[in-house]
């Protein structure tokens, strides 16, 4: 049980790594103003509207744009990103926080990238002849979170656009960086935390009769339901003598049992399994079964009578598994 | 408790689609071919119908049917739960009902495209996730990876070979007898078939000690029962044949797959208390079975049903299916149709029809004289069986 507290506390302990370097670079405010390459200009105005399907005549037609609102040719909003693109070989500056963000996670292993949603507020039109610049700022990293993608950090930046003092547009921009997942990937890490593969478990229900016992788990305790001397598993709402007075409580099983039973799966698939694998059903000490897999096991060495200790499973904020490893 | 069925209802009519691997058809227009054919063969048809019985996992609804066939009016429709243990179950409704007047003609029906469309091998988070008692259940096996049929039996296997000292050849007898007679019956999916021992052992790990041919075929079709009165079903087109014992059962600390908690977790307790009262009601033994149609989505139940049902003493199945006990023409014939290992899955219902046509004289695989035909439904859940007789 002190294993599963210790994996969080060092799991926690690299995500505080990177929540402090985030506060750091959010601290550092906005990065310089990254100028365009070009003025906003009518070549790359008439590409743009060409490949989008964009025939108003505002962004290309002098006369038409004459006798509009504009009174004169203006750019496309929605253009605004495309002046500051930095080309094929162009990179961000070293200021840029999404820059600094990114190399923090990729080497914290969060190497993949995902963009997620962006959205764009344009306080005026820009017209060809204007020469905007770009400054952005880190607004916030959450994480880790579990995602169908793998584990990863939702890091989100604001950009403003300038015209010389004149801020003309903003975007919010969110990318997930995660870790991708590994086929291979033995299920622990070097830091001895297990991690489950990268598809997620079929979720327990879970109840008002049961809620104890999934609680129990994510604090490292395997839980069995007790009505006055009685211990009961799977719980349930009723105590053997059908006293509806009664209230259960639980006891902490010590985690020490043997096996009762067990099957090594090999076919087909099941999200968050590496095939093949052992699940055992476990006759705890307490003298109740409890269901899980056996970790770290040759499926050659199982056998019935087998000595197991519990472990726990960790799969995200919400869910840990009741499992079991060999008991030396 | 003395009461039972009795007698005083029969299956008339017997129907089936062909068995595939990929109908081409909906669900709905394979229980209206199924139906209409078991209609045809009682000699009936639809406007005769007044009741319709299915399995809660159909996905025809008995007012599609109904309208699909122009069936007018109906006056009893039920369902009935826990997968495949419903198959002998639907049976037993439409006797009840016909006995106690609440329907003249009920026909019972189970269609589905299993293989080709949803398949009950795969792992369904439908099924682990189901807002009811049984999801519930399921989220102490499920999320831990106990995810598909074959792994909730191979953990039950596992402790029978353990208690009793079989071996997965144990297991392969019983493949290997299904597929010799589905070798023979031109309607089986494995016609032509036939495997070895040898072909059992080398088949792969589904979950072991399960191989892949302990684990019956994922199929798609459709079979039909047309139930009526015994004294009705004489007058009709075909031999009736009578139910002479339906029930249902559900044992101690019962769960859907996983009674994993009881004492005892060798053994198929439900089945004891389908077997009990099938004796009782129908007034038959072990002996007077002439041939057994048991079900076989997974070989080590079968063993284990023979012992439930006091065809031999627990852990003694093993030395009861040797030396050509349960051939065509040894002491207690299984499954002549090849089974569901052989045959087609059709959720049990197949082996309710090859019942009858052996109590006809009709099968591919005939047991000469059979008189008295044994049929249980899907195992490890709350089940269910029938004694079925000639008049």
């Amino acid at each position: 049980m002190t294993a599963a507290t210790d994996g969080r506390s060092t799991a926690t302990d690299a995500g505080r790594r990177i929540e402090e370097a985030a506060r750091e670079i959010a601290g550092a405010g906005a990065s310089a103003p990254d100028p365009a390459r070009d003025p906003v200009n009518q070549a790359m105005i008439n590409n743009w509207v060409e490949a989008i399907g964009d025939a108003n005549p505002v962004y290309t037609d002098p006369a038409a744009a004459a006798a509009s609102v504009h009174g004169e040719l203006v750019a496309p909003p929605a253009m605004t990103q495309v002046w500051t693109m930095r080309g094929l070989h162009g990179a961000r500056p070293d200021d840029d926080p999404l820059r600094r963000m990114t190399e923090l996670l990729d080497e914290a292993g969060y190497t993949s990238v995902v963009a997620t949603n962006s959205t764009q507020t344009y306080h005026r039109y820009l017209r060809p002849g204007e020469h905007v610049a770009a400054s952005a700022v880190l607004e916030g990293v959450v994480g880790p979170k579990r995602t169908a993608l793998g584990d990863g950090w939702f890091v989100t930046t604001r950009t403003t656009w300038y015209v010389g003092d004149e801020a003309v547009a903003e975007m919010t921009f969110r990318i997930l960086k995660f870790r991708p997942p590994e086929p291979q990937d033995p299920g622990n890490s070097d830091d001895g935390t297990r991690t489950a593969d990268a598809a997620p478990v079929l979720r327990p229900v879970v109840t008002r009769d049961n809620a104890f016992f999934w609680e129990g788990l994510r604090d490292g305790e395997l839980r069995i339901q007790r009505w006055g001397g009685t211990l009961r598993h799977p719980p349930g709402p009723m105590p053997p003598d059908g006293d509806l007075e009664a209230e259960p409580d639980y006891v902490v099983a010590a985690g020490t049992g043997t096996v009762y039973s067990f099957l090594v799966h090999h076919h087909p698939p099941v999200p968050g399994k590496r095939l093949p694998f052992v699940l055992a059903l476990v006759e705890l000490d307490e003298g109740v079964r409890v269901l899980g897999e056996l970790h770290d096991v040759d499926p050659d060495e199982v056998h019935i009578g087998l000595a197991v200790a519990a472990s726990f499973d960790r799969i995200d904020d919400d869910l840990t598994l009741p499992a079991w490893t060999v008991r030396s | 408790m003395t009461g039972g069925i009795g007698g005083e209802a029969a299956i008339a009519g017997i129907g089936a689609t062909e068995f595939s691997k990929d109908s081409g058809r909906t669900e709905l227009r394979l229980a209206t071919e199924c139906v209409s054919a078991a209609l045809a063969d009682a000699g009936l048809s639809a406007s005769d119908v007044d009741g319709l019985v299915t399995f809660t996992m159909d996905g025809n609804a008995e007012i599609a049917l109904a309208r699909e066939l122009g069936i007018p009016e109906l006056t009893f429709f039920s369902r009935i739960h826990y997968g495949g243990g419903a198959a002998a179950a639907t049976v037993q409704q439409a006797a009840m009902a016909v006995a106690t007047g609440m329907a003249d003609v009920v026909v019972a029906y189970r269609a589905f495209n299993e293989r080709s469309g949803s398949r009950f091998g795969q792992v369904s988070s439908s099924v682990a996730q189901q807002a009811n008692t049984s999801g519930v259940d399921n989220g102490y096996h499920y999320p831990a990876g106990l995810a598909t049929p074959a792994a909730t039996v191979a953990m039950v296997a596992q402790r029978y070979l353990h208690d009793y000292g079989a071996s997965s050849e144990d297991f392969g007898r019983i493949a290997v007898t299904a597929r010799a007679r589905a070798a023979t019956n031109p309607h089986a999916w494995f016609h032509g078939k036939p495997i070895t021992l040898a072909d059992h052992q080398a088949s792969r790990w589904v979950a072991e000690p399960l191989h892949l041919l302990d684990c019956c075929q994922e199929s798609d079709g459709g079979v039909a029962l047309v139930v009526t009165s015994a004294e009705r079903a004489r007058d009709l087109r075909r031999p009736p044949a009578v139910i002479a014992g339906a029930a249902q059962g559900s044992g101690p600390d019962q769960y859907v797959m996983t009674s994993y908690y009881r004492d005892d977790l060798a053994g198929l307790p439900e089945m004891g208390v389908v077997g009990r009262q099938l004796w009782r009601q129908s007034g038959r033994t072990t002996s007077d079975v002439d041939v057994a149609v048991l079900y076989d989505h997974f070989t080590p139940y079968v063993l284990m049903q023979l012992e439930e049902l006091g065809f031999c003493g627990r852990g003694e199945a093993k030395d009861f299916v040797a030396d050509g006990r349960l051939d065509l023409d040894g002491q207690l014939p299984l499954n002549p149709h090849g089974g569901q290992l052989g045959e087609a899955y059709i959720h049990g219902m197949n082996g309710i029809a090859e019942a009858v046509r052996q109590l006809r004289g009709t099968a591919a695989n005939q047991v000469a004289g059979a008189e008295t035909a044994l049929v249980t439904a899907g195992t490890g859940v709350p089940t269910s069986g029938l004694v079925l007789t000639v008049p």
